[in-house]
C-alpha cells in the first residue's frame, strides 16, 4: 500500500536525461503477451493499494499497481465484481497491466470489457508529467478520451499509475447451460441465443460441447434454464475461472496461439488446429502451425484481427500489420504522448 | 466580408460545383442561415460556405481542397447538439452529411449494424425492430439526432446507467483523415489491438476525422419493462434512495430524478400524476425477462417505501409506463412553458454530493435572480440544471450564463466534471482550464496535432489554447465576475 508516484515519475525523467529506454513491469504476468520487451525494467507493482472505493457510487479507483485479486476480494465484500472478468494470472495481474493490455475475460460481450469500465486514470507521459483524465464518474466527455486510448496500448503511451473504474453487483444467481454441438451448429446456436432477451453472461464451445452461462435475478435465470434446456454443468464456477485465466488444457500446449477478434457469427475458420471458442463467437483461440499471412487473411475476411498471443517468434510482428494511414496516425499519437520513444519500444509494433 | 473574402469564397463554390451537385452548394446568405447554429442557438455565426456532398468520394475532394487551401472543416449532423460543437467558422465551410442517410446493413444474428453517418439514432432502432433488437443509446433528441453527431459527442441518454454511451455500442467507424485519407477504425469483433482509436474517435467533437460510416451494436429488446415512481419530501432522501436500489444489486435500466420545479411544470403539461408537492421525484424503470422484472420491481417498491418515499406508483401497462415517462421525457418543454427562455447544462457529479449541489444551486438562484429547474440521471450522476431566464431582458443571458459557469464549477469542485453527454464545443470551453491543467490540456492539443496539425477540423472548439486560458482565468479571479 504505497504511493511511489513520484519515484517513478523521478525515474521517467531521469531516462528522458540519458536517453534510456523503458520497460514497464507491473506484476510481470503478461511478459508472454507483445513483441520482446527491451529497456531498463520500471517496476510499477510496488505502487499499489485502493485510493477509493464508494459501493453505492459503483466506481472504484486503485493505483496501478495493485494486484486485481486484492481488489476482488475487496469488492466481494460488497458483493460486487470487476464485471470484466479480467484473468488473474495466478494472482500476479495488476489493474494498471490489465487495462494496458485490454484484458476481460468470459463476460465481456454482455457486461464490458475493462476498457469499457474505465472512467478515469493518471498517466505519466513520456515529458514526464503526471496528467489526470476522465474521472470518477460515469459520464464525463471533457476532452479526448485519453483513458480508453491506453487499452491495448501495451504502455506505449506512458505509465498508467491510476486506475479508476466503474464496478457492478455480482448477479444474484448463477447457472450453466452444457449440450453436444458440432463448431458451426455452436456458433449458430451462441448467436442465436444471444440475441434472445435473455440473461446470457458467457458462451464457449470447447470440443464439441457448447456452454451457456446465465447471470441474473433468481427467476429469469431459473426460468431460461427451463425454456432452453441442456445439462447443468456442476461446479460452473471453476471451469469459467479456468476458461478466463487461460488454465484450461486447451492452453497447455507448446504449439504458438493465436487470438482471433472477428464478427461472433462468423463460420468456422478453415485451419487444421485445435480451436476454442469464447465471447459468444467473438474471441476464438487457435493453435496450429497454419502461416500468418493466411490466419491474417482469414481474420479480415471475418470482418476482424488475429494476434500471436503466446508463443512462436516474438522478435517478429506479433499484431496484425497496420493499414498505412493507421500506422500513420499511430506513429504520431505515440509522437504526442512520448517524443522521445521511451516506453516500451517495439513490444506493440516493431516500427513504434 | 472583405472583398478579398468574398474572392476566395466565390472561388472555392466554383470548385466545389466541379464535383457537387451544385444546389448543394450553398453560397447565398439566406440559404446560409438555417446554418448559422446547432441546437445551442445563443451561438451563431455565418459560414462561409455549405456542402451537402453525397458521396465518400465527394467528401474526400471537399477535404483534400480544404486541406491544401487551410479553409476550417465544420462537419454537421442534424445540428441538435448542445454545446455550439457544430457551430460554423466564418472563414470556414460547413460540411453536413445530412445526405448520407442510409442504413447499409443490419446483421441480426451478430447483431449489428452497417449505418452512414447521417442516419437518425432512433431510426436504427426502427430498422432493428423486425429482428427484435434495438440501438442502445437513447438522448432525448434521438427523433431527429444522426449517428455521426453521436459518436462526435459520445451521446448519452437516460439509459446509460445499464447500457452505456455511444463508446460501449459501436464497433467500427470509417472516417476521412483530414488530409481525405479512408481509415477502417474497429472492426466487427469485439476490439481491436493497440491503442484503442476508436474510443479516441468517439466524443472528439470533429476535431480529428470526418466519421463516414459507422457499425453500431444492436440489442435484444427487453421482454418487458416496468417503471415505478416515488415522491420524496426531500433531495437527501431521494439520493439516499438511489444509492439504496444500487446497493440492493439492482441496475435499473433508467433512472432519473427531478425536483420540485421540474415536478410542477412537466404536471402541468403532460398531467402524468406527479406528486405536485413533492421535493424530488424518481422514475426507476427495470427491465429485463418478465421474471426478473416481476422480482426487481418488488424490491424496489418495497426499498422506496423503507427509504421514506412519501408516494410510489407502478406502471401496470404499457399506456401507464408511457405516461409515468411522459412528464419526464417532456421536461424541457415543460419548462419551456414557464419562462421565456431557458439554458440547459450538463455536469456530472458523485451521486452522493447530489444535496450538497442542489442547495448550492439553490443559494445562486437567489444570488442571480434566476430560476433553476433541476432534472437529474441520477443513475450515472448526470445533471440538467435548466436556468430560466428573458433572452429580451438585456443582460439577462449574460447573467445567465455565467450561472451556468459557476454550476459547472460546483460540479468539478466535488469532484465531477463539466460535461456528462453534451460536449464542451464553444460553450464549455471556458470551464476546461477548471478540470484540466495547462499540461493536460498540452496533451490534448499533442493529440489533435497528430491528427490535424494545420488545425482546420473544427477550429476554436472542445480544447481551448493555452493564451486563452490564460486569459480565462486572469478573468475568473477578478472580483466582479465571481458574482458578488
Amino acid at each position: 500500500m504505497s504511493d511511489i508516484s513520484k519515484q517513478l515519475q523521478e525515474q521517467i525523467l531521469q531516462a528522458r536525461q540519458s536517453g534510456t529506454k523503458l520497460d514497464i513491469r507491473g506484476g510481470g504476468s503478461k511478459r508472454f503477451m507483445g513483441r520482446e520487451a527491451i529497456g531498463r525494467p520500471l517496476e510499477v507493482g510496488r505502487h499499489r493499494g485502493i485510493v477509493s472505493y464508494e459501493p453505492v457510487e459503483l466506481v472504484l479507483t486503485a493505483r496501478a499497481g495493485t494486484p486485481l485479486e486484492e481488489i476482488s476480494a475487496v469488492l466481494d465484500e460488497h458483493g460486487q465484481m470487476l464485471s470484466f472478468e479480467p484473468p488473474l494470472y495466478s494472482g500476479r495481474a495488476t489493474l494498471g497491466g490489465t487495462l494496458a493490455c485490454n484484458q476481460s475475460g468470459p463476460g465481456r460481450p454482455w457486461w464490458g470489457s475493462v476498457r469499457d469500465q474505465v472512467l478515469g486514470i493518471r498517466l505519466i507521459n513520456g515529458l514526464g508529467d503526471e496528467l489526470r483524465f476522465g474521472g470518477q464518474v460515469m459520464k464525463n466527455v471533457a476532452g479526448y478520451d485519453v483513458s480508453r486510448l491506453q487499452a491495448g496500448a501495451m504502455g506505449t503511451l506512458g505509465l498508467i499509475t491510476e486506475v479508476s473504474l466503474k464496478v457492478l453487483p455480482k448477479p444474484a444467481e448463477t447457472l450453466t447451460l452444457v449440450t453436444e454441438a458440432g463448431m458451426a451448429e455452436a456458433v449458430q446456436l451462441m448467436n442465436a441465443r444471444a440475441g434472445e432477451p435473455k440473461p446470457l453472461s458467457a458462451a464457449c464451445w470447447l470440443d464439441g460441447r457448447l456452454y451457456l452461462r446465465l447471470s441474473g435475478a433468481r427467476t429469469a435465470v431459473d426460468a431460461t434454464v427451463r425454456q432452453w434446456g441442456g445439462e447443468l454443468l456442476a461446479d460452473d464456477q471453476a471451469f469459467w475461472q479456468a476458461l478466463r485465466d487461460q488454465r484450461l488444457d486447451f492452453f497447455e500446449s507448446e504449439a504458438p496461439l493465436w487470438r482471433f477478434s472477428i464478427r461472433s457469427s462468423a463460420e468456422p475458420l478453415p485451419l487444421d488446429g485445435d480451436w476454442l471458442i469464447d465471447w459468444g463467437g467473438a474471441q476464438r483461440w487457435y493453435r496450429g502451425d497454419a502461416d500468418r499471412e493466411r490466419i491474417e487473411q482469414l481474420a479480415a475476411a471475418a470482418g476482424g484481427q488475429a494476434t500471436l498471443f503466446r508463443g512462436g517468434d516474438r522478435l517478429g510482428e506479433v499484431m496484425p500489420a497496420q493499414a498505412p494511414a493507421l500506422k500513420l496516425i499511430q506513429q504520431r499519437l505515440k509522437k504526442a504522448f512520448d517524443p522521445d520513444g521511451l516506453f516500451n519500444p517495439g513490444r506493440l509494433y516493431s516500427w513504434m | 466580408m472583405s472583398n478579398l473574402n468574398n474572392a476566395r469564397k466565390a472561388q472555392l463554390a466554383e470548385r466545389f460545383r466541379r464535383f457537387i451537385d451544385p444546389e448543394y452548394v450553398i453560397s447565398d446568405d439566406e440559404t446560409l442561415r438555417p446554418y448559422e447554429c446547432d441546437g445551442l442557438s445563443m451561438y451563431c455565426e455565418r459560414p462561409m460556405l455549405v456542402v451537402l456532398p453525397e458521396t465518400v468520394e465527394q467528401v474526400q475532394e471537399v477535404l483534400r481542397i480544404c486541406h491544401r487551401e487551410q479553409v476550417p472543416v465544420v462537419a454537421r449532423g442534424a445540428g441538435t447538439g448542445l454545446c455550439a460543437g457544430a457551430m460554423p467558422h466564418a472563414e470556414g465551410v460547413v460540411l453536413s452529411l445530412a445526405k448520407f442517410n442510409r442504413i447499409l446493413e443490419i446483421d441480426p444474428l451478430a447483431r449489428s449494424a452497417r449505418v452512414q453517418p447521417g442516419v437518425r439514432n432512433l431510426a436504427i432502432s426502427e430498422a432493428a425492430a423486425e429482428f427484435g433488437l434495438y440501438y442502445g443509446p437513447d438522448p432525448s433528441s434521438q427523433i431527429a439526432c444522426t449517428i455521426g453527431g453521436n459518436v462526435a459527442e459520445n451521446s448519452g441518454g437516460v439509459h446509460c446507467l445499464k447500457y452505456g454511451l455511444t463508446v460501449h455500442n459501436i464497433l467500427s467507424v470509417e472516417m476521412l483523415t483530414v488530409e481525405g485519407e479512408r481509415v477502417q477504425i474497429g472492426g466487427e469483433g469485439l476490439d481491436s489491438v493497440g491503442m484503442d482509436l476508436l474510443a479516441l474517435m468517439t466524443g472528439s467533437e470533429g476535431l480529428l476525422g470526418i466519421v463516414t460510416e459507422v457499425r453500431v451494436k444492436l440489442l435484444p429488446t427487453p421482454e418487458r419493462a416496468r417503471v415505478v415512481m416515488a415522491g420524496f419530501d426531500n433531495v437527501q432522501t431521494a439520493g439516499d434512495a438511489v444509492g439504496g436500489i444500487i446497493a440492493a444489486g439492482i441496475i435499473p435500466g433508467g433512472l432519473e430524478m427531478m425536483d420540485t420545479h421540474a415536478i410542477q411544470a412537466a404536471e402541468d403539461f403532460a398531467r402524468a400524476g406527479y406528486p405536485r408537492d413533492a421535493r424530488a421525484l424518481l422514475l426507476c424503470e427495470v427491465d429485463g425477462t418478465a421474471e426478473e422484472v416481476q422480482e426487481h420491481i418488488e424490491t424496489v417498491e418495497t426499498l422506496f417505501g423503507q427509504l421514506g418515499a412519501t408516494s410510489v406508483r407502478t406502471s401496470h401497462d404499457e399506456a401507464e409506463r408511457a405516461l409515468l415517462w411522459k412528464g419526464r421525457k417532456s421536461a424541457f418543454p415543460a419548462v419551456g412553458r414557464i419562462s421565456p427562455d431557458y439554458y440547459c447544462m450538463d455536469g456530472t457529479i458523485p451521486r452522493g454530493q447530489l444535496a450538497h449541489v442542489l442547495t448550492e444551486m439553490e443559494r445562486m438562484s437567489e444570488h442571480y435572480g434566476l430560476r433553476v429547474a433541476n432534472v437529474f440521471h441520477a443513475g450515472d450522476g448526470n445533471l440538467h440544471p435548466l436556468i430560466l431566464f428573458d433572452a429580451n431582458v438585456p443582460g439577462e443571458f449574460e447573467k445567465t450564463e455565467e450561472f451556468g459557469a459557476r454550476i459547472l464549477e460546483l460540479c468539478v469542485e466535488v469532484g465531477g466534471c463539466i460535461t456528462g453527454e453534451h460536449g464542451v464545443g464553444i460553450e464549455k470551453i471556458r470551464q476546461m482550464p477548471v478540470q484540466f491543467n495547462d499540461q493536460e490540456l498540452s496533451q490534448f492539443h499533442a493529440i489533435k496535432a497528430a491528427f490535424d496539425p494545420q488545425g482546420t477540423l473544427n477550429p476554436g472548439k472542445g480544447v481551448p489554447t493555452l493564451r486563452r486560458c490564460q486569459e480565462y482565468r486572469s478573468i475568473e479571479s477578478t472580483p466582479e465576475a465571481v458574482g458578488a
